[in-house]
């Protein structure tokens, strides 16, 4: 295979600089980061280790193999998303491995509104079973949670995606032969009696997991019954008399004994079809990637120089190098896994979406798993191009992508505007993950073209009806949509309402898309079948 | 001269291997014999054939003189070497080893039986002229001459019986007064352990010290003694640190001692190896007994005057005249021997069996160690527990004693609790190094026992070792589960904690026993130049293991061994230990649910028995109750150990389904 050649000066000041500001958006994650981790805060925190409860991300660190990776998915959940300060969504998920298998595993935090479900909370936890689904991996809930937000049960309760669809999904999991175990170690009431219930094998933690349909209170209102939280639903109740859960625990850590030992006997063998090789280091530091990663989206740079230190040996065997030289694609392998990238190094053309889906259409027929490293201002726009039939042309690349039926995985480097993030594996399109860099920003377009056009048709209108628009005016006119754009196009934006997976580390892209390629392959890599290619 | 050819060792242990190792020095081929529970000993493996001599029990396998002579001869072997203890002065067994037309190694059965009884030997030695303890060995037994024979003594004086041994049927009368019970007491206590209540009475020694003397006699009538050993370090009348030669010798009073233990070996035509033990008290010194085998501590024997007495045994035995002359045998610096043993000094000594997991003696050449023993092999039930035998020589005292205490630092073990704790606390206390001791004086000696434990609360460095440890070992584990995978480069294998943003991170839960199970969390980031940076509950620490098994803790590497056995962590550091517990979510361990409340029927049914009443204390699994149902009869069990705190019917009660039958507390 081919080096790439790195040629950035690596001591010269546009690094350092770029360095600078890649660290300071780090340490900002980091920082709200620490603040999420502390779910309800310090005092629901206390209160809930009190009851002799573990601490959520204690419980998942107790669940999987000691010392092994947790991918953990979208912690921005929620973020700023509702008046009420909802950490994490009030869920955490993830991947971590269970005795050797991966699982994913959907864990609730009591200490964030008691473990409540907002829509964000639901639409993680159906993210998290999707991702189960998708990638074939067992399923671990710990449960510990109130149920619906009440307040907001109008779009928690009734549509496709909201919480019935945790047991649709469930049903239909189990049915395609997911294992899913449930650990009930505080409340589980309501709909959500149905998670243990759904589960193959259901773990309760004794004077401490409860499952019911209806509480207590709810029973005295409606049949007058006054019957103890432990009498209605207890893990006595269920282990002994009910059968709805199986085992008993004593507490905590014996239930995620348990649970491992569920997952020990699930009898499952991962099989791996694919050509793989011992991993090599990249030859350029990936820690450089801070140094590289586009603050600037204005800034051209060549992709390669990121590609060069994510892929094994910095190797990188290019397809059609000289063809449509605005996307790069190429074969490579990350932590040995062979991988087909598909990189913007500009705008895109025809030229550049015909190699893109042909690259794609390669990959999808050898069954090699894809890699989107997307910063993207959109399709180059013009009558030129519109008559030499761009839109057909992206709408190939459009087709390639939404039907390679292999793994695809979406790293948002830089932008994601407009049409380029279809082509380019947006969210739309089913990427088994998609992470973004926390320099990224992704929207319709970019915030100043937004405003441009905006202020154009704003503008001509004025002037047809004779109004007066000056330039003063058009400033004044553009600066909230440039806010609204910066807003909204800001990752965390994006991350709180799950658009994506999470932010990382771009330093950590290596580890995450190695850590995301090992995970997609518990499922088998299938056949694609294309549509029409329009010519 | 009868050449010896092959040589069976009628023995187990370290002395096994001590004289398979000589013989096979000399090119001698050896057989050895094994009971079950030593089938893959060390002397098994040892030996060039080994043949086995029944069940673990050694009135059952090595005290089988039959058995043992039917394995010499079909291994047709020349010669037995009974080693000590065992068949070793069994003065029977020399007489039928020397009618099964093959060599005893050790004197005449006659010298055996002559020694073997202690008022015989008295007589003997009053004969010969070696000095005797003041006393009474007299055949007459009636109160009124053993009450005379003590008055003329003068008290104190100990009442011991003829036929005894151990302690068993002994008495120290200090005053008058106390004499006829303390007969009565002992002639009792005598005739129950050795159905033989003969008495004799001794003047009692107080702070005597207990010097031996090496003898040695060949088939031509030579004697030399190869001088002395200080033996006064005992605990219950039991060696626990030898010395070779006793402090404070004169050259007279050796000399003395020598010519008397020669004349006592003399006294009884002694060919081989053999001790003559004497208490000395200040300049005098009195007979004993004479030990006719090879001592426990022949190696500081050995040590000093640079002989080897197995080979001399066998030289003997085969008809040679003895290696050396009196003149050509000099004393040569000091030496130590202290014994190992699985023992718990802090309970009364009690024997400890298991697996000796971890076993490790100081790895240069300046201690000789005689075991039987290497790591994973266990300390069984039927035998003695010794571990080993930690020799020392050195230029002087002090040398060899800073030599001990070095190999005592150096020894670590792991599985099984040891007296090394205890070895070492005696040799660091000044009356042991300014040699101030007798007999009794560790019997005597109050609390310290405990204090000389090594066991040490925990450290941030050693907490830091063994967090490495318990990494390391969830690295191998993910490796195996990596080698065994069709993903094996998979990062799902790593095991530092990666956990998205924040990299490199993982907790290791330890709780230290030595403080009552204080708990201890290390937090490890991984560290990009290997190794970890620790925070030791709030301590800093940067530590790494290196591939030889040193670390090192804040640039400072040293090595330190773990030792892991289950959930249990033994850190050596240096002379101390640590030793934590740790909880691993991948460990098991965890207690099932154990509940209280109703144990109810599983169907209607008959009451047909109750085994139990309120207030009864039962076992897990102790039966409660029986119930007849579908012709069937179900026993309802304790769920738990526990207390039962109500009994609700009685045998031919009827009873529903779910109908609570007894009430049960766990305990």
């Amino acid at each position: 295979m081919t080096a790439i050649r790195s040629s950035i000066d690596t001591k010269g000041s546009a690094f350092e600089s770029n360095e600078d500001a890649v660290r300071a958006l780090l340490d900002d994650l980091s920082e709200k980061l620490a603040r999420i981790k502390q779910g309800g805060g310090p005092e629901a925190q206390a209160k809930h280790e009190a009851r002799g409860k573990l601490p959520v991300r204690e419980r998942i660190r107790n669940l999987v193999d000691p010392g092994a990776p947790f991918l953990e998915f979208s912690q921005f959940a929620a973020y700023e998303v509702y008046g009420d300060d909802v950490p994490a969504g009030g869920i955490i998920t993830g991947i971590g491995p269970v005795e050797g298998v991966e699982c994913v595993i959907v864990a609730n935090d009591a200490t964030v509104k008691g473990g409540t479900y907002y829509p964000l909370t639901v639409k993680k936890h159906l993210r998290a079973q999707e991702i189960a689904r998708e990638n074939n991996l067992p399923c671990i809930y710990l449960v510990d949670s109130g149920g619906a937000f009440l307040p907001r049960q109008d779009e928690v309760f009734p549509d496709k995606e909201h919480f019935g669809r945790i047991f649709f999904n469930q049903a239909n999991m189990s049915a395609a032969g997911i294992p899913q175990i449930a650990v009930v170690m505080g409340s589980c009431t309501a709909g959500g009696a149905y998670v243990p219930a759904m589960c193959d094998e259901s773990i309760i933690v004794e004077n401490q997991g409860t499952i019911f349909l209806g509480g207590p209170p709810l029973v005295k209102a409606a049949t007058g019954e006054e019957v103890s939280a432990e009498d209605l639903g207890g893990a006595a109740v269920h282990s002994k008399i009910s059968g709805v859960t199986d085992h008993m625990a004593r507490h905590d850590l014996h239930a995620l004994q348990l649970a491992r030992r569920a997952i020990r006997n699930l009898n499952r063998v991962k099989k791996v079809n694919i050509d793989l090789r011992e991993p090599v280091d990249p030859l350029y530091d990936p820690s450089q990637l801070a140094g590289i990663a586009p603050v600037d989206l204005r800034k051209p740079f060549d992709v390669r120089e990121i590609i060069a230190r994510i892929v094994d040996g910095s190797e990188f065997d290019e397809f059609k190098k000289l063809y449509g030289e605005t996307l790069v694609t190429g074969f490579a392998r990350i932590h040995g896994y062979p991988v087909g990238i598909v990189a913007n190094n500009g705008i895109l053309f025809s030229e550049s979406a015909l190699k893109g889906a042909h690259f794609i259409e390669l990959c999808a027929k050898r069954k090699i798993p894809l890699v989107f490293l997307q910063n993207i201002a959109g399709f180059m726009v013009g009558k030129k191009y519109e008559q030499g039939g761009i839109a057909k042309d992206g709408a190939k690349m459009v087709m390639a992508v939404a039907c390679a039926n292999v793994p695809k995985f979406t790293v948002v480097i830089g932008g994601s505007f407009g049409a380029g993030n279809y082509s380019m594996c947006g969210r739309a399109y089913s990427p088994r993950f998609l992470w973004l860099w926390p320099n990224s920003r992704i929207s319709v377009m970019g915030g100043e073209q937004a405003a441009n056009v905006l202020a154009t048709v704003r503008a001509d209108g004025m002037k047809a009806r004779g109004k007066k628009w000056t330039k003063k005016d058009g400033e004044a006119f553009k600066a909230p949509i440039l806010e609204q754009y910066e807003h909204q196009g800001h990752p965390y934006y994006a991350s709180a309402r799950l658009w994506d997976d999470g932010i990382i580390d771009p330093t950590q892209t290596r580890t995450v898309l190695g850590l995301g390629l090992s995970a997609a392959l518990n499922a088998p890599i299938e056949e694609t079948t294309f549509g029409i290619f329009r010519m | 001269m009868t050449a010896i050819r092959r040589l069976l060792i009628a023995n187990r242990g370290e002395i096994a291997c001590r004289v398979i190792a000589s013989a096979q020095a000399m090119g001698i081929e050896t057989v050895a014999v094994y009971s079950d529970a030593d089938k893959n000993a060390r002397h098994v493996r040892m030996a060039d054939q080994a043949v086995r001599v029944g069940p673990g029990p050694a009135s059952e396998s090595y005290l089988l003189s039959d058995v043992i002579l039917d394995a010499a001869r079909k291994t047709e072997s020349d010669a037995i070497h009974p080693g000590y203890g065992f068949l070793s002065e069994n003065a029977k067994f020399a007489e039928a080893v020397q009618k099964a037309g093959m060599i005893f190694i050790g004197p005449s059965a006659k010298a055996i039986r002559s020694m073997g009884s202690k008022s015989a030997s008295k007589a003997l030695m009053q004969k010969a002229g070696v000095p005797l303890v003041p006393g009474y060995h007299g055949a007459k037994q009636d109160n009124k001459i053993l009450s005379d024979a003590a008055h003329e003594i003068s008290f104190p004086v100990l009442v011991k019986a003829s036929a005894g041994g151990g302690g068993k049927g002994m008495r120290i009368v200090k005053v008058a007064d106390d004499l006829n019970a303390a007969i009565d007491g002992a002639k009792r206590e005598a005739l129950a352990s050795f159905g033989d209540d003969r008495m004799m009475i001794e003047k009692y020694l107080t702070k005597s010290r207990h010097v031996e003397v090496q003898v040695f006699g060949d088939q031509h009538g030579n004697y030399v003694h190869l001088f002395e050993r200080d033996c006064s370090l005992q605990r219950r009348h039991q060696k626990v640190i030898e010395e070779a030669p006793a402090p404070g010798m004169t050259p007279a009073l050796r000399q003395a001692m020598g010519e008397a233990a020669v004349n006592a070996a003399r006294a009884v035509d002694y060919v081989g190896a053999g001790t003559v033990e004497f208490l000395l008290a200040g300049k005098d010194f009195y007979f004993i007994e004479m030990n006719t085998r090879l001592q426990v501590e022949h190696p500081v024997t050995e040590a000093i005057t640079g002989q080897d007495l197995v080979q001399w045994q066998l030289r003997v035995a085969a008809g040679e005249a003895l290696p050396c002359q009196q003149d050509d045998l000099t004393i040569n610096g000091h030496a130590f021997e202290a014994r190992l043993y699985a023992e718990d000094p802090d309970k009364g000594y009690l024997p400890q069996t298991g697996t000796l997991h971890h076993l490790k003696f100081p790895d240069d050449a300046s201690a000789r160690i005689d075991t039987g023993v290497e790591p994973g092999d266990s300390v069984s039930v039927f035998y003695d527990p010794m571990i080993a035998k930690i020799i020392v020589h050195g230029s002087d005292r002090a040398d060899a004693l800073g030599k001990l205490q070095r190999a005592l630092i150096g020894t670590e073990i792991g599985g099984l609790e040891t007296n090394l704790d205890f070895l070492l606390g005696i040799t660091e206390t000044p009356q042991f190094q300014k040699s101030r001791i007798d007999t009794s004086w560790l019997d005597r000696l109050k609390a310290p026992k405990g204090r000389w434990r090594r066991v040490q609360k925990s450290t941030s460095e050693a907490t830091a070792i063994a967090a490495l440890h318990v990494i390391a070992k969830r690295g191998n584990t993910a490796c195996l589960r990596a080698a065994r995978s069709e993903d094996p480069f998979s990062p799902w294998f790593r095991t530092d904690g990666w956990h998205s943003i924040d990299l490199g991170h993982q907790d290791v839960r330890l709780s230290d026993i030595a403080d009552t199970d204080a708990q201890h969390l290390v937090t490890a980031t991984a560290h990009p130049e290997g190794g970890y940076d620790f925070l030791v509950d709030d301590t800093p620490v940067r530590a790494q293991l290196l591939d030889d098994g040193d670390v090192v803790i804040d640039d400072v590497r040293f090595a330190a061994n773990v030792v892991s056995i289950n959930n249990q962590i033994t850190v050596f550091i240096r002379d101390l230990r640590y030793v934590f517990s740790f909880i691993d979510p991948a460990s098991e361990g965890i207690d099932n649910t154990v509940t209280d409340g109703d144990l109810t029927a599983p169907m209607p049914g008959k009451i047909t028995a109750v085994f139990v009443k309120a207030g009864d204390k039962v076992e897990r699994g102790a039966p409660l109750i029986v119930l007849e149902a579908m012709k069937m009869e179900h026993t309802i069990t304790a769920p738990a150990k526990g207390q039962v705190t109500e009994v609700r019917y009685k045998a031919g009660d009827q009873v529903e389904d779910g109908e609570p039958l007894v009430v049960f507390e766990a305990s």
